[in-house]
């Protein structure tokens, strides 16, 4: 097997054994980007240097026969809207182009205490708006299993750097389906947490009641250790909290209550996404799971509202953008006024452009009861029909996405189409979830996302139904 | 539809810089996706509250003390600012293009006396 080919457990047995040495480890996915990170442009910085040094250290602890946190010296990929100290951070805008973080985001503390290599950091959509990482400044990453089609957005540097090994996992961020649409076009695992479990400090914000921080790897119990390394409360992020102690959390197959939400199997699902998923269920129910039809009946009325909330908080957060305190400003302004009208009418792209006009709009005198408060209250009743379902069931099974992934250039001039891709992902931010993408099957040569939905803080089921699946299709 | 003149109010409000061009392609864009989430209307909300957030969000209280930033942090932050003069941050001014139209004005004003 090749260095390039493990997973965070293996790689971390293969330390521990010596079968390999950190700097080894690290250089294998240096070259493995440096061959072929032409092709994917997954990543927009990568951190060569600090890498190697990190790695150098881990090899120093294990030649002292120290213990090693199950993290240490494993190559990781950072999304570009994560602060990395030090490093450039440019949530895939112009505006934030030569923006050095000051500081490190929470998680990448917490990564850093477990002794983990960052690589570099990942391509995204602008400020993570956008379902197919073509909305980038600097260029749209191709998805591993096609180079001519998208790898899903926004986080699709991250996904596509662990589809293609350029690395053994990556952190990305969710507000409607970050994590979880491109894990799902390009083949790997993503994690979208509870609201609240992962801090947010220091993840450029986009619209703050949605956004979550998660892990994008090869397996579920990689996850599981990722996500273990991250959550928390964290002082610095008021809306974080401690994830509660699930009890039982060794459950039997046979006991475990499936719900499928019928709105998911409507109307604009590709047969072929349809069969797969299907398939899938139908896997779940030969191992003894009990499989029962749901209703969520507010399904068709999450993405409009959540094209109401996501913009409008995003306006308010993209309003410091303003050429004075950091990041692009105007050379040419005779006023302050112009230095803000041309500071972010030059720095911003035409996918945040819209969403800034959308939500000053909805957010605006006259309109805010018509739009704003009504998706607010609209997500009241996505919350709601959700509690409800698992008063009956233990989690939900559902598509990730409508679609297969599709081809570069296909949907980005018309915005409202790209928004669509979102239909099976959005409520769940709405209702603070948690969800898994599982890879479950192809089309063709192109992947498949099962979306896991849970209770609140049941992360660790869901991961492990995830990993009940993958055990058995190994098989 | 959503008119060209409120598009450029919008865009005033959010201090973005537009050109009639854009102002005109924004106007088709926000209106189709405005027409979209007309769908929301369908919806009987009449006895729903409004919700922001899963878990009940509370305060978080700490002691009000100095913030204990070393130097050298500040000296990052700095760093990041476009415009500054000794450890300030540089702004244009707000009235300058204002007094220059007020003065505009007064010669006029006063050319025509």
């Amino acid at each position: 097997m090749k260095l390039t080919d493990l997973t965070i457990t293996q790689a971390h047995q293969g330390l521990k054994k010596k079968e390999f040495s950190a700097i080894e480890l690290c250089k294998a996915y240096l070259d493995r980007i440096k061959e072929r990170d032409k092709e994917i442009f997954a990543f927009l910085t990568i951190n060569t240097k600090k890498a190697l040094s990190q790695a150098k250290k881990i090899d120093d602890l294990i030649l002292q026969k120290r213990e090693i946190p199950q993290l240490a010296g494993i190559p990781v990929a950072i999304k570009d809207n994560i602060l990395v100290e030090d490093l450039k951070c440019t949530a895939g805008s112009k505006i934030l182009g030569n923006y050095i973080a000051p500081y490190d985001a929470t998680v990448i503390k917490k990564l850093k205490e477990k002794a983990a290599v960052i690589l570099g950091k990942t391509n995204l959509d602008e400020f993570a708006m956008g379902s197919s990482t073509e909305n980038s400044a600097f260029g749209a990453t191709r998805n591993p299993h096609d180079l001519i089609r998208v790898p899903g957005g926004s986080s699709g540097g991250s996904a596509a750097a662990v589809a293609a090994n350029e690395c053994v996992y990556a952190l990305g961020s969710d507000t409607g389906g970050s994590i979880r649409l491109p894990a799902s076009f390009c083949g790997v695992v993503g994690l979208k947490p509870t609201y609240g479990a992962v801090s947010r400090y220091g993840l450029i914000a986009f619209a703050s009641s949605l956004d979550q921080i998660g892990p994008i790897t090869k397996t579920a119990q990689d996850c599981k250790t990722v996500f273990e390394a991250i959550k928390g409360k964290d002082g610095l992020d008021s809306t974080s909290i401690e994830t509660p102690k699930i009890k039982n959390l060794k459950f039997k197959i046979e006991n475990l209550r499936i719900g499928i939400p019928k709105e998911y199997f409507v109307k604009g699902i590709e047969p072929e996404v349809e069969k797969v998923i299907k398939a899938a269920i139908k896997k779940y129910e030969e191992m003894g799971a009990r499989i029962e039809e749901v209703s969520l009946p507010h399904t068709e009325y999450a993405n409009p509202a959540y094209y109401i909330i996501s913009p409008s908080e995003a306006s308010a957060n993209l309003s410091r953008y303003d050429g004075i305190k950091y990041g692009y400003s105007t050379k040419e302004a005779k006023d302050l006024m112009e230095i803000y009208l041309k500071s972010k009418g030059e720095g911003f792209g035409q996918e945040v452009r819209r969403r800034i006009m959308l939500g000053t709009y909805s957010l605006s005198s006259g309109y805010y009861e018509a739009y704003y408060l009504r998706a607010q209250k609209v997500r009241t009743l996505v919350k709601e029909d959700f509690k409800k379902v698992f008063e009956k069931v233990d989690v939900l099974l559902t598509p990730v996405s409508p679609v297969l992934p599709f081809k570069i250039g296909e949907k980005i001039d018309d915005p409202l189409s790209m928004y669509l891709v979102d239909v099976y992902t959005v409520s769940i931010n709405l209702a603070g979830l948690p969800a898994l993408s599982l890879p479950c099957g192809k089309a063709g040569h192109l992947p498949v996302g099962l979306q896991i939905i849970g209770k609140p803080f049941e992360e660790n089921k869901i991961l492990e139904i995830g990993e009940i699946f993958e055990k058995t299709c190994q098989r | 539809m959503i008119s060209q003149k409120e598009v450029q109010h919008i865009a005033k409000l959010a201090r973005l810089g537009l050109t009639p061009k854009e102002i005109e392609k924004m106007q088709k864009e926000l209106s189709s996706i405005l027409d979209y989430i007309e769908k929301l209307e369908e919806v009987d909300i009449s006895k729903v509250e409004p919700s922001s957030h899963l878990i009940k969000v509370e305060n978080v209280m700490r002691e009000d003390e100095k913030s204990k930033k070393p130097e050298a942090k500040s000296q990052k932050l700095l760093e990041l600012v476009p415009e500054k003069k000794a450890g300030y941050l540089k702004v244009k001014s707000i009235t300058r293009a204002f007094v220059q139209q007020k003065r505009r004005v007064e010669k006029r004003t006063q050319s025509s006396l």
